[in-house]
């Protein structure tokens, strides 16, 4: 089979006269990959924290809410939430609100509706490793602190917490990886992130494998510096004396 | 508020069925194929042939660090093409199901060879050890001793990845392909009834996955007691 191989189709402008490179598109593609993950990480990380926390407390109805928060968001697809969150919600929220958002920048409610899907969706799997990371503590520190005379809240912000946020970070890494790789389901409500972009390039240029190999490529690149960092940030917070501990 | 008319769901059932009968398709054969291919994976990667256990590691690392939905892209726009001008079919052949079926077996195989290693790393090594000193073979001991007792201890892993998997299997919706979801995307978008599909939809796979993973757990909890 013959195929022309050019990779130096990224360096030309696009035929749609936008003035950009298709590398300028790719470039955006990335950028906006980058820009969602880590907005929808920070969201998960503060959701999933308190979602964690809740579903280790004694009282039954702050847990059995939490308990269905994280099975709701984790027995839906996310493409399903994708969907319910662009086309379904602002048309079930009153009729100013879901007015309002129809009538923004598509572009910014498109990236809105996936902010907030990724970051629900990955906060409910956030709390299961923070429910974990509570629940592996000896029971005797909940204890100790209750003996000491610390109040509940006391002993989760002074003792358990501390420990907690330590121990779960190498599970979250594997979390935060996730994060980067669900995002490209975002591109089928059209937001052009790095995937959507791939697509387009095949379309534009009629070049798949040079479009595909970059894309590929681009999301090694991303894991790979996300592992590095996390292996540093690990190696920061290690606790002594567990597994993995110095 | 939305006003509500759920009149389109009882008259497209049949079609929607067909749709959920493509996504069972779709899950269990790559089920199946995932798990034969990720336990050769796992077999080569523990295996002490150095170029084999760095093929699998290689292949295991790329499939877990790429997109799924970049992996079914490929497969949809790619492979197809490819086989097209290798096996000289004529052009546009449906591959789609079939493609389908590749690209989540391949893509699954890598995550479900970690989880069979996992499982072949927790047979204490004595087990390995008798099976040699009984005089089998390392591929008899492996499959006679080892890999039961390994599977054994797999089973609610390997269901709950299943259940991922089904979920996953939504994303065929980038090809077109007419699974479930896209069955009910599809009388939603024609009936401009959007809203009332695609909360039958989320309820749908809410009830089937959540059912799903309570029997896994039911079945985990007696494998410890057991």
């Amino acid at each position: 089979m013959a195929y022309n191989w050019n990779w130096g189709v990224f360096l030309q402008p696009t035929a749609t006269g936008d003035e950009s490179t298709y590398f300028g598109w790719m470039l955006y593609g990335f950028k906006m990959t980058i820009a969602l993950s880590l907005s929808a990480w920070l969201i998960a990380l503060a959701v999933g924290a308190v979602v964690g926390v809740l579903r280790t407390v004694p009282n039954k109805w702050l847990s059995g809410i939490a308990t269905a928060y994280v099975e709701v968001f984790r027995n839906i697809p996310l493409l399903v939430q994708l969907f319910l969150w662009y086309f379904v919600i602002p048309e079930l929220l009153p009729e100013n609100l879901g007015n309002a958002f129809k009538q923004t920048n598509p572009i910014l409610q498109q990236f809105l509706a996936s902010m907030v899907c990724l970051a629900l969706f990955t906060s409910a799997r956030v709390a299961e490793q923070v429910r974990s990371g509570i629940n592996s503590l000896p029971p005797g520190q909940k204890n100790a602190g209750l003996a000491m005379g610390f109040t509940l809240p006391q002993t989760y912000r002074h003792v358990m917490l501390p420990m907690a946020v330590r121990l779960i970070v190498p599970p979250l890494t594997s979390e935060f990886l996730n994060i980067f790789k669900n995002s490209a389901v975002c591109s089928t409500i059209g937001l052009l992130e790095l995937a959507a972009q791939g697509r387009q390039l095949v379309d534009y240029t009629a070049q798949p494998y040079e479009s595909f190999i970059a894309v590929t490529v681009a999301y090694l690149l991303i894991n790979v510096v996300v592992m590095f960092g996390m292996r540093w940030v690990e190696g920061y917070v290690r606790v002594p004396g567990y597994i993995g501990g110095k | 508020m939305h006003d509500y008319d759920w009149s389109s769901i009882p008259n497209s059932l049949p079609f929607l069925w067909d749709g959920m009968k493509i996504s069972l398709e779709i899950t269990l054969s790559a089920v199946v194929f995932g798990i034969i291919w990720g336990t050769l994976l796992a077999l080569m990667r523990l295996s002490p042939v150095k170029p084999l256990s760095w093929f699998a590691a290689g292949y295991v690392n790329l499939f877990r660090a790429v997109p799924l939905v970049m992996v079914l892209l490929w497969f949809f726009l790619i492979v197809p093409r490819l086989l097209e001008s290798l096996l000289g079919l004529p052009r546009g052949t449906d591959m789609r199901l079939a493609s389908a079926i590749a690209g989540f077996a391949l893509f699954e195989a890598a995550y479900y060879s970690e989880i069979i290693r996992a499982g072949i790393q927790s047979v204490p090594k004595g087990q390995m050890g008798a099976a040699s000193a009984l005089g089998m073979t390392y591929g008899q001991a492996m499959r006679l001793v080892v890999l039961p007792q390994a599977f054994r201890n797999m089973v609610p892993l390997l269901l709950t990845q299943g259940i991922i998997l089904f979920q996953d299997t939504s994303l065929v919706y980038v090809s077109a392909l007419a699974d479930f979801f896209g069955a009910a995307y599809k009388v939603g978008d024609r009936d401009g009834r959007l809203v009332e599909l695609l909360l039958f939809a989320g309820a749908v796979y809410f009830v089937l996955c959540f059912t799903a993973s309570r029997i896994v757990r039911h079945y985990q909890n007696r494998l410890k007691t057991a």
